[in-house]
């Protein structure tokens, strides 16, 4: 991958880049490298304790349904099972909206049933085979439109509405109308996608008297311990749950889910540790997804390209339950990517007898941004101004939702300037039409809520014998590199070498306020405090030094394993820890508050090409250039293995990924990953990371804001652009399936233009 | 044998090992569980993923989809077995310096496509490295840097930061 590194971007805040303390080493390799690439590094389902047992869960084959009865008088009676749980004999604890553990009630064809543990995965599944349930089907409904029909059947409640609509205005969005000179009214539609982390969710329970530790697939070590502990009602100090690494998460490993309690449970009841991993089917069932929307959009302009009014109707399909977690806000980036003054949305969130959904990267902004830049796309070819013109024409300088001003208020304009360049936007040259495959381009810019961090956030750092630092965070690494980049932030804040630096995260027990890997947060949360934490540590080295040094704490400064005098005397640290016995130098950082005068932002812009076949309806993503601010990079590699993964997954999003319900029996049909097209190493476009390296020191000290999130968002807009710019269709539902594209290109031309799948 | 076990040796990572299996028992299980190899990843369980690849008489191959006791005649090597004590191997290596990877759990599967590729290929095309990690998913979606790693192994990219190839 290429990373684009221009210098005027790099060290535009004024600094010199020659005392950039994240500079030299900003092109690390991952600490935790050699243990990846040798099989070493251990996730949850690695985990092996003595006497461990294996567990699985037994779920609904319908989509809505009373159980009747369950036996389980056979399962329990089978050599090597150790215990079976249903609703029977497990503890009554309440669950999601009016639910509970386990419900008599299943609503969506994956809803656990039933829970077993026994010696062996093999004999798990016989048990779960001899577990009789009687379930009395009930009427379900699958799809939004049907949920919200009269008379349809409530799945919680009276209404599948799931509380009232949130509406959010400013401005007189009526008067935006009449202002208009030209309208897109359009009906966008995007698909539920499937998180598909490939370490599936799960954890390994083990109490130790009244003690329980869980090894878990977890994005929150410190949400969990408080979630699990809760349903389990005891205090929140007997729980401990451990992250080493973890394979992926995506959003849907932000809450706790059934299986956690479950596993403890179970091995709570059979006195064993139990092991308790989905299976890849009930993975895509039952562990959260991105939710369907619907969105009817209105946006107004004058002649010149500024915006009169944007109005949308919304409705999220949430699936069977609130699972919880970031919020999918949909509605978001109407408010905020383009300056108006008449803004107004409406969003409701509706019930399924589906699979839950629950945060996926950039849960809502994927798919406002999709509608959003569509049309706006939409627009500008209506008006014959160029895509990237109309946006700067409708440049939002200050965040209007809060009413505050962006702390780095150029940085979108920035991304715009850096994609186009890079990517050669208007220089660009159509290849010649020849034969069947079609070429375009097509750009989108995004803005992302997240990324700024906030409290709470602490981490400890230790001096400790002989001469090396200890930094801990309970932060769990989801997979990003949090390790590694914490290290370079904390080596870089001492000013030693990250090789005499040792890191401990994902472990609750280190008692340390840690945010969830949501959000985009984790670095813009903890990057602050380990400053805070490194100023104080060096601080009493210094002063520890100075005292046997007989000099001045003010003429010393912390080396890599040594202090140094101005005199040209030292002392290393091995001496400073021997001499200072049991004493130990430790301080704990803690994240300051972000300032309330200002508001953070990450933000960004992608170029897309792509090549249409107009014979076989394929669509190739052929090269992305992609420009985002995430402030300072900490680490290059990590921040383009962010860009080109984002990108990966928007493709899929764009143009494979969508869960398929029976729409009679409500069963997902492509439960797995043969037919749940994730995107594959054919799949992938030139990508290149046009970065954009400015720190953004009014929103931190360490000037970082995070990456995790933004790279998805812009993707599918792009492609969608850039297919019309190929070809002259203009598409309204996600993903844009080689049918849909077929059907699509063997149109009328005039129903090219302006076909809209769903009625009004 | 009463208990349903069968007495096989299985030869892994240069070692012979002498188990008593389930005859339904499957190599990915049995690497994981009885050898405590869990370098291998059980994603898919069913042939779709690749997480699984270990090499098999050198080639790669889904040990979730194999019994184990149809190869008790087989060299078995997993990502444990690659590199020498201290030293990792050019493909694991060429993972590190090109970041193929973020969360690693597909990284396993990865590395070992490759070995297989360049122990047969020395000198593959792009289209031959390709063909040979396509059936290997990454939802981190690191397949090109996973290329360019593949390039670095096989001697066609000096792995410097320069050079960053572009391509897929
Ligand atoms: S686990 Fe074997 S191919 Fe997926
Ligand atoms: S690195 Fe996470 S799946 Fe490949």
């Amino acid at each position: 991958m290429q990373t684009l590194v221009r210098p005027s971007d790099t060290h535009a805040s004024g600094s010199d880049p020659g005392l950039d303390p994240y500079h030299a080493t900003s092109a690390a390799g991952r600490i935790e490298g050699p243990d990846k690439v040798s099989g070493r590094a251990r996730y949850s389902a690695d985990v092996r304790l003595p006497g461990m047992l294996w567990a699985k869960i037994l779920r609904s084959p319908h989509a809505h349904a009373r159980i009747h009865d369950i036996d389980t008088g056979a399962a329990a009676a089978l050599p090597g099972v150790h215990a079976v749980l249903c609703y029977r004999n497990a503890p009554d604890i309440p669950w999601y909206d009016h639910g509970r553990l386990f419900d008599r009630t299943v609503r969506f064809a994956g809803d656990e049933v039933a829970a077993v543990a026994a010696d062996s995965e093999a004999t798990a599944e016989e048990a779960l085979r001899a577990i009789r349930v009687t379930y009395e089907p009930l009427p379900c409904v699958l799809d939004m439109a049907s949920a919200l029909a009269p008379g349809a059947p409530a799945i919680h409640g009276t209404s599948n509405r799931a509380g009232d609509p949130a509406i959010e205005q400013r401005g007189n969005p009526r008067r935006g109308l009449r202002e208009a000179e030209l309208i897109i009214d359009r009906v966008y539609t995007t698909q539920v996608a499937l998180h598909n982390a490939l370490e599936p969710h799960g954890c390994v329970a083990l109490w130790q008297d009244e003690r329980l530790t869980l090894y878990a697939s977890t994005q929150g070590v410190n949400t969990l311990r408080c979630e699990v502990a809760d349903k389990l009602s005891i205090p929140e100090r007997q729980v401990r749950v451990v992250t080493e690494h973890m394979g992926g998460g995506f959003g849907a490993k932000q809450v706790a889910w059934k299986h956690d309690v479950i596993a403890a449970l179970l091995a709570r009841e059979s006195a064993r540790p139990v092991h308790l991993m989905l299976d890849r089917h009930a993975e895509n069932l039952a562990t959260g997804n991105r939710n369907a929307t619907r969105q009817h959009l209105r946006i107004g302009a004058k002649r010149d390209g500024t915006l009169t009014t944007i109005t949308a109707r919304i409705e999220i399909q949430i699936g069977a339950y609130r699972a919880g977690g970031e919020t999918s806000s949909v509605d978001g980036i109407y408010h905020s990517l383009y300056a108006c003054r008449n803004v107004r949305t409406e969003q409701a969130v509706v019930y399924t007898n589906t699979g839950p959904a629950v945060a996926f990267r950039a849960p809502g902004y994927v798919e406002g941004n999709f509608a959003l830049e569509s049309a706006l796309d939409e627009l500008a070819r209506a008006l014959n101004i160029d895509p990237i013109e109309l946006r700067l024409r409708n440049y939002a300088e200050t965040d209007q939702r809060r009413r505050k001003p962006y702390t780095s208020p150029d940085s979108l304009r920035r991304t715009y300037a850096r994609v186009s360049e890079a990517f050669g936007w208007r220089r660009y040259v159509r290849s010649v039409d020849s034969g069947p495959k079609r070429r375009g381009i097509g750009f989108a810019a995004h803005d992302w809520v997240g990324g700024g961090g906030s409290p709470p956030g602490k981490v400890r750092l230790t001096l400790v014998p002989p001469g090396r630092f200890r930094l801990e965070s309970a932060a769990q690494d989801i997979g990003t590199g949090t390790r590694t980049a914490l290290a370079q932030v904390c080596a870089q804040a001492l000013g030693v070498d990250i090789a005499t630096l040792d890191i401990a995260l994902g472990d609750s027990n280190l008692q340390l306020a840690s945010p969830t890997s949501a959000g985009s947060a984790t670095l813009a949360t903890l990057a602050p405090a380990i400053h805070g934490a490194a100023d104080q540590v060096r601080k009493r080295v210094l002063q520890a030094a100075a005292e046997l040094l007989l000099e001045p704490a003010q003429a010393l400064e912390l080396r890599t394993g040594r202090v140094v005098a101005n005199s040209g005397r030292e002392l290393s640290l091995r001496s400073l820890c021997e001499h200072l016995g049991r004493r130990t130098i430790t301080a704990i950082g803690k994240r300051a508050a972000n300032r309330r005068s200002q508001s953070i932002r990450t933000c960004g812009a992608q170029c897309v090409e792509v090549e249409v076949d107009i014979e076989t309806g394929e669509v190739r993503v052929v090269r992305v250039v992609a420009s985002h601010d995430c402030g300072r990079i900490v680490n290059r590699h990590l921040v383009a293995s962010q860009v080109m993964g984002g990108v990966m997954q928007g493709i899929g999003f764009a143009l494979t990924e969508a869960r398929v319900v029976d729409p009679r029996s409500g069963v997902v049909l492509n439960a797995n990953l043969e037919d749940y097209k994730l995107p594959t190493v054919a799949d992938t476009p030139v990508i290149i990371h046009a970065a954009l390296d400015l720190a953004d020191t009014e929103a931190n000290v360490a000037g970082v804001k995070g990456i995790g999130e933004p790279p998805i968002i812009p993707t599918a807009a792009a492609i969608a652009n850039a297919i019309f710019d190929a070809v002259g269709v203009r598409l309204y539902n996600t993903p844009f399936s080689v049918c849909g594209m077929l059907e699509k290109l063997s149109g009328p031309p005039h129903a090219r233009m302006c076909d809209n799948d769903e009625p009004r | 044998m009463d208990s349903g076990l069968l007495r096989v040796q299985l030869s892994v990572n240069g070692q012979r090992h002498a188990l008593a299996l389930e005859p339904r028992r499957v190599l990915l299980d049995v690497l994981r569980d009885d050898l405590g190899l869990t370098g291998a990843k059980k994603v898919c369980d069913m042939g779709n993923c690749g997480a699984c690849t270990v090499l098999v008489d050198g080639r790669p191959m889904y040990s979730c989809l194999m019994l184990a006791l149809d190869w008790r005649e087989a060299a078995i090597t997993t990502i444990e077995g690659l590199g020498e004590p201290g030293q990792l191997d050019p493909v694991q290596q060429a993972f590190i310096t090109a970041d193929a990877y973020q969360c690693g759990f597909c990284t396993p599967g990865q590395i070992m496509s490759v070995k297989g590729l360049l122990d047969t290929t020395p000198e593959p095309t792009d289209a031959q490295i390709m063909r040979a990690l396509s059936g290997n998913l990454c939802r981190c979606g690191a397949y090109g840097n996973i290329m360019r790693a593949a390039r670095i192994a096989a001697g066609r990219d000096p792995g410097t930061d320069e050079t960053g190839s572009d391509t897929a």
